[in-house]
C-alpha cells in the first residue's frame, strides 16, 4: 500500500520555501534547460521548415503553369482579328494550384492591338502600381486602372498625374503562321522597375 | 535588472515563475513522476505540429486527401510532421495508460484528489476524441470507414441516436460537412477543452502536490531543475521513440504516416479497421450481434468509465483500493487479450490480408497517378475510377474470375478457390499468348480450363484448332519460322502496349501464311478464321474465309482494343463463337465505361 500524502484532507498553505539542502548544481541545471529546450524546438523546426515550404525555388517552379513553347511563349490568337484599338485576350494553359492541375484555364489576360507599323502590341492587363486590372477606354483612347486612377495611353506610357511608378508592362510577341504568340509574364507591382516574378 | 523588476512590479512574473519552478519535491526528484509531464508534453507537441499541419490542410471532400498528400509528397519534410503528429497521438494514449495504472497503484485519487482524478478521467476522454477526429481527416478509406463505423455506432443511442449521429455527419451522407465538423471539434473545440480541463488538472495537482510515495527517500527538493532533469530525458526519450518510428515504420518513400487510397463511398473496403488502441473495442462488438449492439458498445463501456469515475470512494473501503488495482489490471488485461484476438483473427483471415494488399496497391497506384497527371478539381477519387490498372482489375475479380485467371489470380493477386474453367488471360494479346495458341491450345493458359466447364467439356481440348495444332504444329510440318511470322502479324494486330516494335517483315510473311499455308501444313488459317485488312495489296483475303470451322472467332483486328470490346460484348456473335460460345454476353453486364476499363487493363493500357 503506497504512502499517502503529506497533505491531508485539511489543506495546509502551499510551502514554496526553498528546500534546506538542494541538489541544485550547475550541471543539473543545464541538462535540464538543454534537454528541456531540445525537445521543445525539435518540432517546432520540422513545422517551421513546412512552414518555409513556399520559399523553395522547385515549389515555384512547379506551379508554374505549362502549356507554353520553350521560350515561354503562349498562343493567343489569329494576328486577322487584331487592329488598332486594344482588345483583351486571355492566356489559356494548365493552371496549377498547389496538389490540383486545372487544364486549359485563363492563367492570365493581355491586350493585344497593332501600332502604326501593324506589328502586334501587347500589356499584361495588370496595373503596374498595386495589381488592380486596368480596361481601355474607347473614348478616351487610354487605359484606365479602376482602383487609383491609373492611366496610360495606347501605348502603354502612363499619364502624368498617375500613382504608378512605371508605364504598363509590355510583354513580347512574335506572329507564326498568322497566329500571335505572348511571352506572358506577371511583373512585381509597385516599383519602377519592371520585374519579372 | 532594472527593467526585469519594472516588469515583475507590473506583472508579478517573479512570483508566478518561482511557483512554477520551485514546486517542493518531497523525497527527492523521482523518475516515477515524469508521466505527467510527458503528457504536456506530448499534448504540446501535438498543438505546434497541429498547427503547422493545418497551413496545409484543407477540410473537404475534394481537398483533404489531395492535401496531405500534398503535405506527405511535396511539403519540404511534411511526410516527418505528419509522423511526429501521428505517433505522437500514440504516444500520448500510451503514456496515459501509464499514468492511470500509476495513479491507480498509488492510490493517488484518494482524498483530497478524487477531484483531480474525475478531471485526469475527463482529459482521457478528451485524448480518445482527438484521435478519433483526427482518424477521418486525411480522408483515406481507412479513416472513412472507421469513422462511419463510429459514427453509426453513436447513431444506436437511445432516443437521441439518429439526431447525435447526424450531427457529427452533419447530415445523412458523409462529405464536406463532416469533414469540417470534424475538423472543428479536431482543432477548436477539443484542444480548447483539453487545454482548459489541463488548467484545472495542473492547478488542482499543485494544490495537493505529489503523491509521495516514500516521503524520506532521499532530501527534498524541487521540481526545477531536479524533476525537470528527469522529466526532459523522459520527454526526450519519447520524442526519440516518436522519431524513430516516423523514420523507420511509416509507409512511403519516406515514412512518415500511412496515407491510403481517398475515400471512396462506390468503393467497399474490407480492411477498415480503427486505430490499434481502439481495435479491443472493435473486437469486443463482435460478441454483441444484431440488438444486443448496445451492450456492447455503450452499456458494458459506460459501466466499466462508471467505476473508473468511482473508484476514489470504492477506495474507502477497507479492500476497495486492492479492487481498484485489480480492476484496473484485469481491464487492461481484457483490452489486451481482445486486442490480441483481433490481431489473431486478422493474420488468419485471407479476405482480410486480400483486402490489406489491395488497400495498399491502391494507396500506391493513386500516388502514382497524381505525380503522373496532376490531381483534377474533381479530386483524386476520380484518378482511380478513371484508372484502367485499378479499376479493370476489380471488374476483372468481379465478372470474370469466376471462369478465367489472370497469371493464376483474380485479377487483385487472390487465388480463387474455385478451378479455372477458362483460360488465363495474364498475358493475353502479347506474342507468348498467341505463341501459346499456335503450339499448345489446350495448356491450362489457354483453352485447357474449359474441359472443367461440363456444358463444355472436350468441344475445345479436342476441337479443330487442337486437332490442326497436333498435325501440324506437333509434328514440326509448320516450320520455326513460318510460325514466328503468323505470331507477328497477329501481334501487329493486337492493341497490347506491350508488344513493342513490330518486325514488318515478318509480318508480311505471316500474311502470307495465314492466307495460304505451306505445301506442308494442312489447310490455312484463313480456311476457318475471317481476316481483313485496311491495306491488303497482295489481296491476300480479297475473296471471303470459307469459314469451313464452327466457333472459329473472325481475326480481323485480333486483341485490339475494338476487338476485345465486341467480344466481350458479344462472344456469341457469329463473328466470335457463335453456337460453341459458352461465355456470358457482358454488354448488359457491364456499362460502356466498365468494358472500356476492363479492355484497357487487359492490354495494359494505362497510364505509366
Amino acid at each position: 500500500m503506497s504512502q499517502q500524502s503529506h497533505s491531508g484532507a485539511a489543506q495546509p498553505a502551499p510551502d514554496f520555501s526553498i528546500p534546506p539542502a538542494p541538489r541544485r548544481s550547475f550541471l543539473t541545471q543545464f541538462l535540464a534547460a538543454a534537454v528541456g529546450a531540445l525537445v521543445g524546438i525539435v518540432p517546432a523546426i520540422v513545422g517551421l521548415a513546412t512552414f518555409l515550404n513556399p520559399l523553395r525555388k522547385s515549389v515555384l517552379q512547379k506551379q508554374a503553369p505549362s502549356g507554353s513553347d520553350a521560350d515561354g511563349y503562349y498562343e493567343v490568337t489569329a494576328l486577322a482579328a487584331l487592329d488598332a484599338t486594344p482588345q483583351a485576350f486571355k492566356i489559356i494553359a494548365d493552371r496549377k494550384d498547389a496538389w490540383n492541375v486545372f487544364p486549359q484555364e485563363a492563367i492570365g489576360a493581355v491586350f493585344l492591338s497593332l501600332d502604326g507599323d501593324n506589328s502586334v502590341r501587347a500589356f499584361n492587363v495588370t496595373c503596374p502600381h498595386a495589381g488592380c486590372r486596368v480596361d481601355f477606354r474607347g473614348g478616351k483612347q487610354a487605359y484606365h486602372c479602376p482602383c487609383h486612377n491609373s492611366s496610360f495611353d495606347v501605348d502603354g506610357t502612363r499619364s502624368p498625374e498617375s500613382p504608378s511608378a512605371r508605364d504598363l508592362d509590355s510583354l513580347k510577341t512574335k506572329v507564326v503562321d498568322g497566329r500571335v504568340w505572348v511571352k506572358y509574364q506577371d511583373f512585381k507591382a509597385g516599383e519602377k522597375d519592371k520585374k519579372p516574378v | 535588472m532594472k527593467l526585469l523588476d519594472w516588469l515583475d512590479d507590473r506583472t508579478g512574473y517573479k512570483a508566478l515563475l518561482h511557483e512554477a519552478l520551485y514546486e517542493r519535491v518531497p523525497g527527492g526528484a523521482r523518475w516515477r513522476y515524469v508521466w505527467g509531464s510527458t503528457l504536456v508534453f506530448t499534448f504540446s507537441v501535438q498543438l505546434v505540429t497541429g498547427l503547422f499541419l493545418w497551413m496545409s490542410y484543407n477540410p473537404s471532400s475534394q481537398t483533404a486527401w489531395e492535401s496531405v498528400y500534398y503535405i506527405q509528397h511535396e511539403v519540404f519534410l511534411g511526410w516527418l510532421l505528419r509522423g511526429i503528429h501521428h505517433f505522437t497521438a500514440q504516444a500520448m494514449i500510451v503514456l496515459l495508460v501509464l499514468h492511470l495504472l500509476q495513479v491507480i497503484i498509488d492510490g493517488a485519487y484518494r482524498a483530497p484528489r478524487e477531484v483531480n482524478f474525475w478531471l485526469g478521467l475527463i482529459l482521457m476522454k478528451i485524448v480518445l476524441a482527438l484521435s478519433l477526429t483526427g482518424y477521418l481527416l486525411p480522408w483515406d478509406q481507412k479513416g472513412y470507414w472507421a469513422t462511419k463505423v463510429a459514427t453509426n455506432i453513436a447513431g444506436i443511442t437511445p432516443v437521441v441516436g439518429d439526431q447525435v449521429q447526424e450531427l457529427a455527419v452533419g447530415g445523412v451522407n458523409y462529405g464536406h460537412q463532416t469533414l469540417s465538423r470534424f475538423f472543428a471539434l479536431h482543432a477548436g473545440l477539443l484542444p480548447a477543452l483539453l487545454i482548459g480541463f489541463l488548467g484545472l488538472h495542473i492547478y488542482v495537482f499543485r494544490r495537493h502536490g505529489l503523491t509521495v510515495r516514500d516521503p524520506i527517500y532521499r532530501a527534498d527538493t524541487t521540481f526545477w531543475p531536479d524533476q525537470v532533469l528527469r522529466d526532459s530525458v523522459a520527454c526526450l526519450a519519447v520524442l526519440a521513440t516518436v522519431l524513430l518510428l516516423s523514420i523507420y515504420h511509416g509507409a512511403g518513400p519516406h515514412g512518415g504516416a500511412e496515407l491510403g487510397a481517398p475515400a471512396d463511398a462506390t468503393e467497399p473496403y474490407s480492411a477498415a479497421r480503427p486505430e490499434w488502441y481502439f481495435l479491443f473495442l472493435f473486437q469486443f462488438l463482435k460478441y454483441f450481434p444484431g440488438e444486443q449492439e448496445i451492450v456492447g458498445a455503450m452499456i458494458i463501456p459506460g459501466a466499466i468509465v462508471g467505476v473508473l469515475f468511482l473508484m476514489p470512494f470504492i477506495g474507502r473501503w477497507k479492500l476497495g483500493h486492492a479492487f481498484n488495482v485489480a480492476f484496473i489490471f484485469g481491464l487492461f488485461a481484457g483490452i489486451a487479450v481482445l486486442t490480441g484476438l483481433a490481431r489473431h483473427a486478422d493474420s488468419r483471415d485471407e479476405d482480410f490480408q486480400a483486402a490489406v494488399t489491395d488497400a495498399d496497391q491502391k494507396a500506391e497506384r493513386v500516388k502514382e497517378l497524381a505525380a503522373i497527371k496532376g490531381i483534377g478539381a474533381a479530386g483524386a477519387v476520380h484518378l482511380l475510377h478513371d484508372d484502367p490498372k485499378t479499376r479493370g482489375a476489380a471488374i476483372f475479380a468481379m465478372k470474370c474470375a469466376g471462369c478465367h485467371r489472370y497469371d493464376g489470380h483474380d485479377g487483385k493477386g487472390k487465388v480463387p478457390k474455385d478451378t479455372a474453367t477458362a483460360s488465363d488471360l495474364g498475358d493475353f494479346g502479347t506474342r507468348a499468348w498467341i505463341k501459346g495458341i499456335l503450339t499448345d491450345p489446350v495448356s491450362p493458359r489457354h483453352f485447357g480450363p474449359t474441359q472443367n466447364n461440363p456444358d463444355v467439356g472436350e468441344r475445345f481440348v479436342k476441337g479443330e484448332m487442337a486437332e490442326w495444332v497436333g498435325d501440324n504444329v506437333a509434328s514440326g510440318k509448320i516450320k520455326a519460322d513460318e510460325l514466328d511470322a503468323v505470331v507477328e502479324f497477329l501481334a501487329s494486330l493486337s492493341g497490347h502496349k506491350d508488344v513493342g516494335a513490330i518486325d514488318d517483315e515478318k509480318v508480311r510473311k505471316g500474311q502470307e501464311f495465314f492466307a495460304l499455308g505451306s505445301d506442308a501444313v494442312s489447310g490455312s488459317c484463313y480456311d476457318c478464321h475471317t481476316m481483313k485488312l485496311s491495306d491488303d495489296p497482295g489481296e491476300l483475303f480479297k475473296e471471303p474465309s470459307t469459314q469451313i470451322a464452327t466457333g472459329a472467332p473472325d481475326l480481323t483486328g485480333y486483341a485490339s482494343a475494338e476487338w476485345l470490346n465486341a467480344f466481350l460484348s458479344d462472344p456469341a456473335h457469329k463473328r466470335f463463337y457463335g453456337s460453341h460460345n459458352a461465355m456470358p454476353a457482358f454488354a448488359e453486364q457491364l456499362s460502356e465505361r466498365e468494358l472500356e476499363m476492363l479492355v484497357k487493363w487487359l492490354l495494359h493500357d494505362w497510364p505509366k
